[in-house]
């Protein structure tokens, strides 16, 4: 089975330093996907990549098969891909219902003459959008404040509405880029729900988090980077008791006493 | 038209079609503002549709119907030419660029003999009628103004607040910025050519630096969150020097002083409002 989102030698150079260095990532359909690594491993250089934000150095992106190395971000928001940022970036002065509308702008067709006739076609679309983005709300749990300044919203609200407005498009691969940063574990909590649902709905998670409760509650698949380099790809279960995950994390001398402890009957 | 309306607009003439025309470059700059842009080119555009009106009056002897929609061709093509290289820039330097790009014009204007040199050009007919000039401005509001309620109007706004943001969501940001420049120098391109048409003469010095930040005045003191704030702007810049005509040689300090003001007091502008989309 081809995976649904994959990474083949991707490389970002900066001078005298390699963020994201030969990494080989498949993202299977319909699951959830955990980027994890210490800080500085490359996890937002590669969402970067991924999403077009920045160029490689070398090496593609596919998705469904299709290379997407040289696609434009927009391009490929238009394909399918999605994603939030690890620094809320919201339409401050915008309404919560707006921002949402946003996300919906690949999905618009009307045209510039359209617009300004305002024709029949037009209010039917803008009303179909509507009706899409306030969905998109309930689901997140914002439909009561659709209303509102997005810029009012507490943290924990911006983050869900940034999820909203990356998912409603329905897209194939959302990238949330920790999505759980600053919540409280209630919040976590709901947030791991609303990664399920996601999921259920048909698309594909790839994220990254440095909550392990989390990470090891909603993935089915880890991938762990360290200095750019990939260094595991499986099951969570299997990422806990892999040395050179501990190695990364805890450094050779604990990483080295916990594994003999492990063996230890 | 009643008698009075005619007597008055005989009166105030020019005055009244100031309004209208600067009105329309105001609209020029929101366009480019509206995307997140700080071009100084307004201008340029307003003198290369000014030149290129005149030249097809007095040198082809084309009736104004056909030379008025004809104007913003060549601001259309310059707008074109310098998009691709100039939109890659962002904030002050995009704004650099385009001041540098009104000097080269009046170089041009200056130095080319056909073009009427540092005398500029005179003797052009007044044809410019009332009804030009406001029918192109209340057609250019409306529709700036539906398109600004739209998921159009929308995308600008995200582009305008995070570039960066906006294009993740599958927003083109060449594009658009393409289109508002495009936009806008058709806009300015007409103004030129309606203020050629109404004061019989240009020259080189009228579409340089200091009428570009009067342009970009005009959207700072109005506020650039829908159409009506720079129009407003517009007018009352224009209006303020007649009302001040004893203080004549103040002009300049007063402008300044409210540009001051506003900037301090009012960052948003007078009309500080952002446009609102029906949320069915």
């Amino acid at each position: 089975m081809t995976a649904l989102l994959q990474t083949q030698g991707l490389t970002r150079r900066y001078a005298g330093l390699i963020a994201v260095d030969g990494v080989d990532m498949a993202v299977q359909a319909g699951s959830v996907h955990a980027l994890i690594g210490p800080n500085g491993a490359g996890k937002t250089t590669l969402f970067n990549l991924i999403s077009g934000l920045e160029i490689p150095s070398s090496g593609t992106v596919r998705l469904r098969g299709q290379d997407l190395t040289a696609l434009p971000a927009d391009r490929r928001t238009a394909l399918g891909l999605a994603r939030t940022f690890q620094n809320v970036r919201v339409f401050a002065a915008m309404t919560v219902l707006e921002n949402v509308l946003t996300g919906l702008h690949p999905c618009r067709a009307a045209g510039l003459a359209a617009t300004i006739l305002r024709t029949p076609r037009f209010r039917r679309e803008e009303r179909a959008l509507v009706e899409r983005a306030r969905a998109a709300l309930d689901m997140v749990g914002l439909a009561a404040r659709a209303g509102e300044r997005a810029g009012g919203l507490s943290y924990g609200d911006q983050r869900r509405l940034e999820i909203a407005r990356a998912m409603v498009p329905e897209p194939a691969v959302v990238l949330l880029d920790e999505p759980a940063a600053g919540m409280n574990p209630a919040e976590t909590e709901t947030l791991a729900g609303l990664v399920r649902r996601i999921r259920d709905l048909g698309t594909t998670v790839l994220l990254v988090e440095h909550d392990m409760g989390f990470v090891m509650d909603i993935s089915d698949t880890v991938t762990v980077l360290n200095f750019g380099r990939l260094i595991f790809s499986g099951a969570p279960a299997a990422a806990r008791q892999a040395p050179e995950v501990l190695e990364a994390y805890l450094g050779h001398k604990v990483a080295a006493r916990l594994a003999a402890r492990v063996q230890r009957p | 038209m009643p008698g009075w309306l005619d007597d008055f607009l005989w009166t105030y003439q020019n005055l009244v079609h100031a309004l209208g025309i600067n009105g329309l470059l105001a609209l020029s700059m929101y366009v480019v503002l509206a995307v997140g842009q700080l071009s100084l080119g307004q201008a340029a555009f307003m003198g290369l549709g000014a030149y290129s009106s005149a030249i097809m009056t007095l040198k082809f002897k084309l009736p104004f119907l056909l030379v008025l929609p004809a104007s913003c061709i060549a601001p259309a093509l310059f707008a074109l030419a310098i998009g691709a290289p100039t939109l890659r820039l962002s904030g002050v330097y995009l704004a650099i660029a385009t001041i540098g790009l009104g000097e080269v014009l009046r170089a041009v204007y200056i130095n080319v003999d056909w073009l009427g040199g540092a005398l500029g050009l005179s003797g052009i007919p007044d044809s410019a009628e009332f009804w030009m000039i406001y029918g192109l401005l209340g057609v250019a509001v409306v529709a700036l103004w539906l398109v600004g309620r739209s998921g159009i109007g929308r995308a600008m706004e995200a582009i305008r607040e995070d570039e960066t943001a906006a294009q993740v969501l599958g927003i083109n940001l060449a594009r658009y910025r393409l289109g508002a420049l495009l936009t806008s120098a058709v806009l300015a391109g007409l103004a030129g050519a309606l203020g050629a048409h109404s004061s019989s003469f240009i020259g080189p010095n009228e579409y340089g630096f200091e009428p570009a930040v009067t342009i970009l005045s005009f959207a700072l003191l109005g506020g650039s969150g829908t159409p009506l704030g720079p129009v407003l702007g517009a007018w009352i810049l224009t209006l303020l020097p007649e009302l001040l005509r004893g203080f004549s040689d103040l002009r300049l300090v007063f402008n300044g002083l409210i540009i001051v003001l506003v900037v301090l007091f009012l960052p948003a502008g007078l009309l500080g409002v952002r446009m609102r989309r029906r949320a069915a």
